[in-house]
């Protein structure tokens, strides 16, 4: 039974809350207890009858409190579960778990995979064969043990379409009758029907919805001013408010968010538009739009060539434009290009500078040495040359003899002339672009007509560089690729002087086709087909871009008319001249929620925590039976005033507490940041946290008396409460049962760790076992270290710095004597120094040093200064403690002056330069 | 003091027991002996008061001749202190008496012990003779006395409430009842009657714990007696409360009553009062008629 959120397991036991009003009645006719009293006057009393029979009654407040405490009771034993799991799948037989894995999915699909795994184990307990069917890939799948499905678990995921192919489905689905349970995204689909029909053919149907809300995004019709999105949301209801962010490549290189706007939805709306109003060098740099946090394809909107604007540089020859504004001959490339381009024209090397998409070089022929390196270093750099021809191309000698590197062909001297006064002949056509060319697909207007060019040097390679011929045959444009770039030459004039090309709407087109203009218009059919268009970047399901490489290419009509779907994913695709972005929604789809039919059954998952009340609830009349013992104490009078000073002062006690430990905090902080303090972690084992106090101490005074070194009293490190960042050093005695800190506490470490901290790891027992799991406090020293930073470590080496930044050492013994004592590993191309007996090593103090010798103990003295505890046997024991004193000397001197005794290696050299 | 304990650990603990009390007696009474009471000590022993001419009824024998000798008048010889007086206590021990209803207040039969030892030291420095009513010990005077008074004193009695027991009490003495006389009243009346057939002038200190005059409580109860014998239970206690009172006041108006019929004082003392006072009264009760 189930009351708003909360499910009562045993709904049964709240029957018992008709007996309250019993209860009330029985309490209120039986007396409280007496009280028993002694009293020697009790003769006097003898005779004195009560006036009224009735007793003394329980107030109505404590009589409702103890009400309270026995519904509490009652209701809790009725196990009531705030936000339950709707009645889990408990049929019998086989189950076929459907799964819509559409972009839809994507935003819960952890949610998803948890509520798969949970139906699993269910599966898994009652023995049910399970199938799973992803709607989107489907793909012929056959009823297996739950168990066998877990493992494929991890490799489910959503698909950035929500196409659905019926057909496939309809085959991929398994032979007999089985329940279906639906785990749907409850988008509404035009599929949705048949596929209904198509599984309750095969038997018992559920449907699974999720509860998390659901955004979705696409472009608007643009604003005058920024870039408008549509951004829509599933369940039109209460209010809500969405990021919308812009994403892309800063100057550094790398993604971040460039723009972001935030979206309000009013209750019962349904969509909203967000305008980003970007700065133009701002959208050239846009590669996507996402709402934030919703991570999944439909609400990632990928910004494609109709976003940016190309730098171009136009370069013209000459200067002389007094009054031939219509002769320049960048004048019609200027008017061409300065709607969809940031224009930028002048001398090379400043054009260079902007670093250009493009250059233009309108009639030059000659250009400087330096100028031309650059140029070829721009356009092998991937940079997109175009030139144009002009008198003075014709005039000059430019790749007359041999190629010029800047030159797509040879050309022959002076050009020619066609349809002029002087010459036979007509001024020639365009003919129709042949299919390769990038121009494939224009239309050409018969009007246009060419009467001079400059021509090309027939050459075996030229047939291939020409993309557009004149009517006669010879080239009008030609290309060659130069390094990654290219170079694209118009044997025609930039302007109108040698053509009416450079009037028309083709010349624009054009340009657009050879990538310098972009188009902000649609794909039209008419130049789509033909084109091969190859995907770039493709999202994935969670919205994210993946790389596309060994992905065919697609047809271009494909990617107009198709939907997305498996064929045609969403991304991004590089065809002839442009980039096209492929949204996962349209621009005008419309999402709604999904209806099912009221005969399905339905469950949920994901949503808020299951959480049973019981034990709140338990608490609650535990709590409320103390205020009624306080109560009937005070109405009977023996409420004593220790009592009630207890109970304060056991209330008053803890921010006292709390109080001094922060004042002592503050003091400990001050002592350890202004003198070097050893400090050890404490345990929580009494006798460890003793002896490690008492080794730090014991190592203090032994680096008091022979370094410079002058540590302060140690002090003992609670990782949970302390900054560490004061204590160049931790001592950690491993104790087997010591509690795992907290994330928090392990933040703290690695930060430490990070800033150039150590930790001397000590697991105590290498008497009884080596480094590893062997021992429990290995096993400890495992748990416990997993979450820290690290690196790969290794034995300490002969030639580590630890064996020498003070005494000269190979063994570091504490109470017991073992070799096992890692620090970080050296890197593996550390080279043996040239005339020293170690090798050149990396710089940085190891963060660890993990062994097992029990140093705290050899070191540990008492307060008289006398060792505490016994080191082996006689004067050899003796000897082992002095080499654990030493051991800790080198470990601190290591700690406070890194690998300086490393830079011995260097002795050589600087005794060269010192001028031996 | 259980009846297990042997008979000598239970004098000890009853000497320890009485050595605070004694001292704390004798501070009392130095507190309330004032200076003038020397005089009364150093004729002690000289037998002389008064002389004074011969009235009728007086014997020949008790004329002094000597003194008549030197004048015409006769003289009697009279003497003072000629034989001390007797003054028995009666100090009830009983387990009513050993209540005390809050924790800094003394139990009352501490407070009984105490007033009654301090009147017998004050007594004993005066030459008279203390006995202890009820127990075996005649008056006498003596240091030896008030020892051994002092250790029966300090035994507590099992009995629930106690009665007065004039039994070898001799006449023409003074007693001094110490007790809360929450008992039952007929034994004390009678015994009060009797003692003042037999000459017996007294008073009856009534020692009560401020409790038993205020009653202060409320709700569903059962009082019992500090032996547990007797018990009574009621719903209402609070209701309860004006009815004790009345007669509590019946009571002492009764022993009131009969004391002034017997020629007896009475009166109260509670136990949040100063011991002094009650010392002080009892005092100038025994001076007081003289």
């Amino acid at each position: 039974m189930s009351l708003g959120p909360i499910l009562f397991t045993a709904p049964y036991v709240l029957l018992a809350l008709a007996l309250l009003p019993v209860l009330w009645i029985l309490l209120r006719a039986v007396p409280p207890a007496p009280i028993r009293l002694r009293f020697p006057a009790v003769a006097l009393l003898l005779g004195i009858r009560d006036e009224e029979s009735t007793s003394d009654r329980t107030p109505w407040w404590l009589l409702l409190l103890r009400m309270l405490v026995v519904a509490a009771v009652i209701v809790g034993l009725a196990g009531p579960v705030l936000n339950p799991k709707k009645g889990e799948e408990t049929g019998q037989g086989r189950l076929l778990i459907v799964l819509d894995a559409s972009w839809a999915s994507a935003s819960d699909w952890e949610d998803r995979r948890a509520y798969l795994q949970e139906l699993l184990n269910d599966a898994a307990r009652q023995e049910r064969p399970v199938a799973i069917l992803k709607l989107t890939a489907p793909e012929p799948t056959r009823f297996r043990t739950a168990g066998a499905w877990r493992s494929a678990l991890a490799g489910l995921k959503p698909e950035p379409w929500e196409a659905v192919d019926l057909e496939a489905v309809e085959a991929a689905l398994p032979e007999g009758v089985f329940d279906t349970l639906w785990v749907s995204d409850a988008v509404k689909r035009e599929t949705r029907g048949a596929l209904l029909e198509l599984f309750e053919a095969r038997g018992q149907l559920t449907i699974a919805q999720g509860s998390a809300p659901l955004y979705t995004m696409q472009f608007a019709p643009a604003p005058e001013r920024g870039i408008a999105l549509d951004v829509q949301r599933m369940k039109p209801a209460g209010e809500a408010t969405v990021q919308v962010q812009a994403l892309g490549l800063d100057p550094a290189g790398t993604e971040r968010v460039l723009e972001s706007v935030d979206v309000r939805f009013t209750p019962g709306v349904q969509r909203a538009e967000a305008v980003l109003d970007v700065p133009p060098e701002l959208q050239t740099r846009i590669s996507r739009f996402e709402v934030a946090g919703a991570r999944h394809a439909g609400a990632t909107v990928l910004a494609d060539d109709s976003l940016r604007r190309r730098q171009i540089g136009l370069v013209e020859g000459g200067g002389n434009r007094e009054g031939l504004e219509l002769l320049s001959p960048l004048h019609y490339l200027e008017k061409a290009l300065v709607e969809s381009a940031e224009l930028r024209s002048g001398a090379i090397e400043d054009v260079l500078t902007a670093k250009p998409d493009a250059v233009i070089l309108a009639d030059i022929a000659e250009m400087t040495e330096s100028d031309e390196t650059a140029l070829i270093k721009w356009t092998e750099a991937g940079g997109l040359l175009v030139r144009f021809a002009g008198p003075k191309v014709a005039a000059s000698d430019v790749s007359r003899q041999e190629e010029h590197p800047l030159m797509p062909v040879r050309l022959r001297a002076g050009g020619r002339f066609v349809g002029g006064a002087m010459s036979w002949g007509e001024p020639k056509a365009l003919a129709p672009f042949e299919r390769e060319s990038p121009f494939f697909g224009l239309t050409v207007d018969e009007e246009l007509r060419v009467s001079a060019q400059v021509v090309a040097q027939p050459g075996p390679e030229l047939s291939e560089r020409v993309i557009a011929r004149l009517s006669d045959g010879t080239p009008l444009v030609t290309r060659k690729k130069l390094g990654r770039g290219e170079v694209v030459l118009f044997h025609i004039a930039a302007n109108a002087e040698w053509s009416n090309v450079p009037l028309s709407g083709l010349f624009v087109r054009m340009l657009e086709r050879l990538s310098i203009a972009t188009s902000s218009g649609a794909l039209e059919e008419s130049e789509m087909d033909g084109t091969i268009w190859q995907p770039v970047r493709l999202l994935d399901g969670f919205g994210r871009l993946q790389d596309a490489s060994g992905m065919g290419g697609v047809d271009g009509l494909t990617l107009l008319d198709a939907r997305i779907g498996p064929e045609l994913p969403p991304g991004l695709y590089e065809g002839p001249g442009r980039r096209v972005a492929l949204n996962t929604l349209s621009d005008n789809s419309v999402i709604s929620p999904a209806s099912w039919p009221a005969r399905l059954a339905r469950t949920s998952f994901g949503g808020p925590q299951e959480q049973p009340l019981a034990g709140p609830l338990f608490a609650f009349a535990l709590l409320l039976l103390v205020v009624d013992m306080l109560a009937t104490l005070a109405l009977s009078g023996r409420l004593r005033g220790a009592a009630v000073a207890a109970l304060a002062l056991a209330l008053v006690q803890a921010p006292q507490a709390e109080a001094q430990e922060v004042t002592s905090d503050d003091s400990r902080a001050l002592n350890a940041a202004s003198e070097i303090v050893l400090a050890h972690v404490l345990t929580g084992d009494s006798r460890v946290d003793e002896i490690a106090a008492a080794g730090l101490l014991g190592l203090s005074e032994t680096l008091f008396y022979r370094t410079s070194v002058e540590p302060d009293t140690p002090q003992g490190i609670d990782l949970e409460r302390d900054e560490l960042a004061f204590y160049p050093m931790l001592y950690w005695p491993i104790t087997a049962d010591q509690p795992i800190p907290s994330d928090g506490a392990y933040d703290k470490l690695n930060a430490y760790l990070r800033a150039g901290g150590m930790i001397l790891f000590d697991t105590r027992d290498s008497n009884v076992a080596r480094f590893g799991a062997s021992s429990e406090t290995g096993r400890a020293l495992q748990s416990l270290a997993a979450p820290l930073d690290i690196p790969e470590l290794e034995p300490v080496p002969e030639d580590h710095v630890l064996t020498r930044t003070f005494y000269l050492l190979q063994d570091f013994p504490g109470r017991h004597v073992s070799r096992d004592v890692w620090v970080e590993a050296a890197p593996t191309d550390a080279e043996r120094a040239e005339g020293m007996p170690f090798r050149n090593l990396n710089d940085g103090v190891t963060p660890v040093v993990i062994g097992g010798n029990d140093w705290g103990a050899a070191w540990a003295i008492d307060s008289s200064g006398s060792p505490l505890l016994p080191v082996g046997r006689g004067f050899s024991g003796e000897r082992q403690r002095e080499l654990a004193y030493r051991f800790g000397v080198n470990l601190v001197m290591h700690v406070l002056t890194g690998n300086y005794k490393s830079d011995q290696v260097h002795v050589p050299a600087l005794l060269e330069r010192l001028g031996q | 003091m259980s009846e297990a304990l042997p008979l000598r650990s239970r004098a000890e603990a009853a000497t320890a027991q009485l050595g605070p009390l004694l001292a704390r007696a004798e501070q009392l009474a130095m507190a309330v002996m004032p200076g003038g009471h020397g005089r009364r000590r150093s004729g002690a022993g000289d037998d002389f008061w008064q002389y004074r001419s011969v009235q009728a009824g007086d014997t020949m024998r008790m004329i002094d001749w000597r003194r008549s000798a030197r004048s015409d008048a006769q003289f009697v010889r009279q003497k003072e202190w000629q034989i001390s007086q007797t003054v028995h206590f009666w100090v009830d021990r009983a387990q009513s008496m050993q209540f005390a209803s809050a924790k800094g207040l003394p139990q009352k039969m501490d407070r009984a012990q105490l007033v009654a030892l301090a009147m017998a030291i004050l007594l004993s420095r005066g030459g008279e003779r203390i006995g202890l009513a009820g127990e075996d010990l005649p008056a006498r005077a003596g240091n030896t006395q008030l020892r051994r008074f002092g250790e029966m004193l300090v035994t507590p009695k099992p009995d629930d409430f106690g009665a007065p027991d004039m039994r070898g009490v001799g006449k023409n003495g003074f007693a001094i009842f110490v007790s809360d006389f929450l008992g039952d009243i007929e034994p004390v009346e009678h015994a009060i009657q009797e003692a003042a057939s037999s000459g017996i002038r007294g008073v009856c200190l009534q020692v009560l714990d401020p409790v038993e005059e205020s009653f202060p409580f409320r709700g569903r109860a059962i009082f019992e007696s500090v032996g547990g014998t007797l018990a009574h239970e009621t719903l209402q206690a609070a209701d309860l409360a004006e009815r004790y009172k009345a007669k509590l006041e019946t009571r002492k108006r009764r022993l009131s009553l009969v004391s002034r019929r017997c020629g007896w004082f009475f009166q109260t003392h509670h136990t949040t009062e100063s011991a002094q006072v009650a010392v002080m009264w009892l005092y100038n009760m025994i001076e007081g008629p003289r």
